[in-house]
């Protein structure tokens, strides 16, 4: 096998890695809020450190097949779209770990009950990150594009829970300080399920060879006509 | 609405009405970024099949080769490439058994046709090879050679030529001391542009380059390089390489050639980034075979 496609082998298994610690992060935040579970939040604030360390690994990994072997064509496209996801990754730890720092101020405040809603959101936003990382793994544009669709759902939910939080300070105001939290943390959801379609984004232009970033087509419909229907790529 | 004052727009809003202006950087043009379509050509090969004996090397070749641009020809061995641009300056003429069927026009005319005259082709097509090749004569000599065959010129504008040649050849200040010592005493990569000011001092159209820097180092190559970005404005280059690297920097539309065919032409930056075709791919990626 030639070294080129060893070392790419390698960056692919440390990027699939690094998105899997970025996955249970984020779950296990969202059960130290749901549970009012602190030791769960420090467990994601102490793995921040350790996603930290892999996002800096894969992007050397990264540069040195850039320096090393100039790649061309898919292989400059995979390490080209490596490279953003990567950071993505990143600001998701980052964001799961503000999840998490919320879930730790929230057992210092007398127990609200989490809205059903911030459960849906936060169940889709899992949900979206790990269809964006299996469109990665397969190199399914496919599979990217209902990624990209499934964000706006995401972004209806948020200006529904928006609603829903307003409406329980109304009920309850004693519990303000409780509810802003929550508040925060739809914020730091609606956030990450962006940076999990940037990831699909990415997946696209890795298989596909085009650009989709700001491209913003009025119907579903017309996102799965745009670059063809399969994951077939750049090649005939 | 009658009677309701229509308020001026404050300076701010103004300004925010106002859509900025897309940034423009200036940035070298390389092909991809620009119509081929209404780009001029300087040689459309149509249907070129290729012979040696009997066996057949080149089927149906068709490509535009732009005026003033650089385009690279690549693919693995034995795949036709130095085959296809020898048809351009018939050069495989001095090879019995050899023989090029189709078209090769240039100004309208057909090259492959028995009317060409073949000296005068191969003053406006120039040719470049693999391994530097200087005559056993002066550097002076080298140079002066082709000139001599072309045009009756005075001492001093040979010698004029001569030196514009060595210059746009970016050799002059290497050589100027040395132009009466042996062509072949200087170093391989100052030969090879010493090849390259004997043909453009015969002011060709066209140069080709069968894989020029193969025999040199890379800091000699950087040097050929760097003369056939110069070069372009001047000349269209055809450049044969098996340096992928040397044809993603250099060239603007890239042919890439497999058993004899042309499986894929386009622009340079589409055929590294993005290319069409499945064998193209496979060969720039190193997965061939």
């Amino acid at each position: 096998m030639r070294h080129l496609q060893r070392e790419i082998d390698r960056l692919k298994r440390k990027i699939l890695g690094l998105g899997a610690l970025v996955e249970d992060s984020l779950r296990l935040a969202f059960q130290a809020i749901d549970q009012r579970d602190p030791a769960k939040a420090r467990r994601v604030i102490e793995a921040d450190h350790v996603i930290d360390q892999n996002e800096v690994d894969v992007e050397e990994d990264c540069l040195k097949i850039l320096a090393l072997y100039q790649p061309v064509a898919s292989d400059l496209r995979f390490v080209a779209a490596v490279i953003k996801i990567n950071s993505e990754l990143e600001r998701i730890g980052d964001l799961a770990s503000n999840i998490a720092e919320r879930a730790l101020q929230l057992t210092d405040e007398h127990p609200v009950p989490v809205p059903h809603v911030l459960s849906t959101m936060a169940d889709r936003t899992q949900c979206i990150l790990e269809r964006a990382l299996d469109a990665l793994v397969r190199q399914d544009a496919v599979g990217a594009r209902q990624v990209l669709v499934a964000d706006d759902e995401i972004d209806v939910l948020y200006a529904r829970l928006i609603e829903d939080l307003k409406d329980i300070i109304r009920e309850d105001p004693d519990h303000l300080d409780a509810i802003v939290l929550l508040f925060s943390v739809a914020r730091y959801l609606e956030r990450l399920a962006d940076h999990a379609t940037n990831i699909a984004e990415d997946v696209l232009y890795m298989v596909e060879g085009e650009i989709y970033r700001h491209q913003t087509p009025d119907t579903p419909e017309e996102l799965f006509r745009v670059g063809g229907s399969d994951s077939g790529g750049g090649v005939d | 609405m009658v009677g309701t004052k229509v308020e001026e727009p404050t300076q701010i809003q103004r300004e925010a009405t106002v859509v900025p202006p897309r940034l423009e950087v200036a940035e070298e043009r390389r092909g991809g970024d620009e119509d081929f379509e209404s780009l001029p050509s300087q040689i459309s090969v149509r249907n070129l099949d290729f012979f040696y004996g009997k066996e057949q090397a080149l089927f149906d070749n068709e490509i535009e080769i732009k005026k003033n641009r650089v385009t690279a020809v690549i693919g693995p061995s034995g795949c036709g490439k130095s085959t296809h641009i020898r048809t351009y300056n018939r050069i495989f003429n001095l090879y019995r058994d050899q023989r090029a069927t189709g078209e090769v026009m240039m100004d309208g005319v057909n090259l492959l046709s028995s009317q060409t005259d073949l000296l005068d082709l191969r003053r406006r097509v120039g040719m470049i090879f693999q391994k530097p090749s200087p005559f056993p004569m002066t550097v002076f000599d080298n140079v002066a050679y082709g000139l001599r065959q072309h045009y009756r010129l005075s001492r001093s504008e040979l010698s004029d030529r001569v030196e514009h040649a060595l210059k746009r050849s970016a050799i002059w200040d290497e050589v100027k001391a040395k132009l009466n010592e042996p062509g072949n005493a200087l170093s391989g990569g100052q030969q090879q542009r010493l090849c390259i000011a004997r043909a453009i001092a015969a002011e060709p159209e066209v140069l080709l380059m069968d894989e020029p820097c193969s025999a040199i180092d890379p800091v000699a190559t950087a040097k050929i390089e760097e003369l056939v970005l110069d070069l372009k404005s001047r000349y269209t280059i055809v450049l044969v390489t098996h340096n992928m690297q040397q044809a993603a920097r250099v060239s603007d539309y890239t042919a890439f050639f497999f058993q004899g065919h042309i499986i894929e032409f386009g622009p340079t930056t589409q055929i590294f980034s993005n290319p069409a075709k499945k064998q193209t791919e496979e060969y720039i990626t190193g997965r061939f075979g």
